[in-house]
């Protein structure tokens, strides 16, 4: 059989994604961690006195540390699976995926396998989101000059 | 290229499961079942190994033999340089053979032990496989806790480790003919729809084997392959009627049947070297033995892929391996 008859006959076969529901799963549950996320800074503003830019930083240690903790009490995946881009995109996800790394080479050892594997999946995500950072810190300058 | 045998049976069997695999519909069949997926070792890899061995163990209490009185053990699972099988083999101390596979790897071990018993060259031979759902999702896959989205296509890979006794006493059920398949390939390059990959090797595994044997596909009671899934099942009916004008009528795929496949979150169904041998040494060779199936064709399918190969976009080659079996009369 040719292969692109084959490729006919296995897209007859493979069922499609529900890619509207999902879109709107992940719409909903992002939204709601933006919701916690401005909760937070607006609680460490309010009720500790933390200046805004500081309030920001404490909101993310915040949410890190509680994405690494449900993943390491086992239901955080659950989760992703469900939320899918509404939970791996925002901060948490990042922790995330780290912290899951870290957890399957923990038996490996502090440095070949800890050490070694936990940026196996957020590698990719630092190196080109520094990347980018340089590319569109560069145009932005070009563009609009430096006092933007 | 296929082999005839006239005195080669497989005369006892033993299964070890996780927990997913025991609340399925054979969860009481299987002759262990745990509850965690560590069994009380501290890695998935030293887990997948004791799978093998507790498996052998068992089996040689059934038959009540010491690991001194079998000539050879052949074994086979999916994690890097044969991890398990070569790990477990290290305990047990019997001659051992590593073969690989993939999914393929039962009917492989089990017509190389079939053609060394044939030939009178081994008395008997323990055949074993394994494969666990956390070790292979760390190889291959994500890591386990990340539970990231995966298409529906995708299998769920089996916890478990599955080991026969093969002897030329004409005891339990005789494997009458085995089909050694060839690589095939058609441009999948998907490693989420492993049903695709595979479909053309065992299509092409079952067509050979009834050319060779001269027979109509209606000469056996039931076809099973193990493990295209639930839409690798559909894809090779059409397949196989379009390029070989075979129908597949009493036909299954032990990946839809090893899970409830519709209240367990499997997505396609089971996958892995054990979904075959776990479906056949629990509900198939029970079927033979209350001769509900006297002629069983069993096709285990293997997906030949690399995680480094499907990154560097290669197409993924497939293979698949068919051994029939039959009831003694």
């Amino acid at each position: 059989m040719e292969k692109n008859t084959y490729k006919q006959i296995v897209k007859k076969y493979t069922p499609k994604e529900n890619r509207l529901f999902n879109g709107f799963v992940a719409f909903v549950s992002g939204g709601l961690m933006g919701v916690i996320g401005q909760a937070l800074v607006t609680f460490y503003e309010r009720m500790l006195d933390v200046p805004n830019k500081e309030a920001l930083s404490y909101m993310m240690i915040t949410l890190i540390f509680i994405g690494c903790l449900l993943t390491c009490l086992g239901f955080f995946d659950k989760w992703v699976h469900f939320c899918k881009a509404g939970l791996f995109v925002p901060i948490t996800g990042f922790a995330h995926a780290m912290q899951s790394a870290a957890l399957d080479y923990k038996k490996e050892g502090l440095v070949t396998g800890i050490g070694a594997n936990m940026f196996k999946l957020t590698g990719s995500v630092i190196i080109f989101g520094v990347v980018s950072a340089y590319v569109f810190g560069l145009l932005r300058f070009i563009l609009f000059g430096g006092n933007v | 290229m296929t082999f005839k045998y006239d005195n080669v049976y497989i005369n006892n069997w033993a299964t070890v499961t996780g927990p997913y695999e025991k609340n399925g519909p054979f969860g009481n069949l299987f002759d262990k079942s745990y509850d965690d997926l560590y069994f009380d070792t501290k890695t998935w890899e030293d887990a997948e190994s004791k799978l093998i061995s507790d498996s052998v163990n068992i089996l040689l209490k059934k038959i009540n033999k010491k690991t001194d009185d079998i000539d050879l053990m052949i074994s086979g699972d999916l994690l890097n340089q044969l991890t398990s099988s070569n790990y477990a083999a290290n305990e047990l101390k019997i001659p051992f053979m590593g073969v690989y596979n993939a999914c393929a790897t039962s009917t492989l071990a089990l017509t190389l032990a079939a053609n060394m018993i044939d030939k009178d060259q081994i008395k008997n031979c323990i055949v074993s496989v394994s494969s666990h759902n956390n070790a292979a999702e760390k190889q291959f896959r994500y890591p386990v806790e990340y539970g990231g989205p995966k298409p529906k296509t995708t299998t769920f890979t089996v916890t478990g480790g599955a080991s026969s006794y093969l002897s030329s006493e004409k005891v339990g059920i005789k494997i009458e003919s085995a089909t050694i398949g060839k690589v095939m390939e058609l441009g999948v390059k998907d490693a989420y729809n492993m049903g695709a990959v595979m479909t053309p090797a065992c299509a092409y595994t079952i067509y050979k084997h009834l050319k060779d044997t001269n027979r109509d596909i209606s000469y056996y009671d039931k076809v099973y392959s193990g493990d295209l899934g639930r839409y690798g099942k559909d894809l090779i009916k059409e397949y196989m009627k379009t390029e070989y004008g075979i129908e597949l009528n009493n036909y299954d795929d032990t990946a839809c049947m090893i899970y409830n496949i519709d209240n367990q979150k499997v997505y396609a169904g089971g996958s892995g070297p054990a979904c075959l041998p776990l479906v056949a040494y629990t509900h198939i060779f029970k079927e033979m033995q209350e001769h509900n199936l006297k002629k069983v064709l069993l096709v285990a399918t293997g997906s030949l892929h690399s995680v480094s190969m499907v990154n560097e976009k290669h197409t993924i080659p497939s293979i698949a391996h068919a051994i029939s079996l039959e009831v003694i009369e």
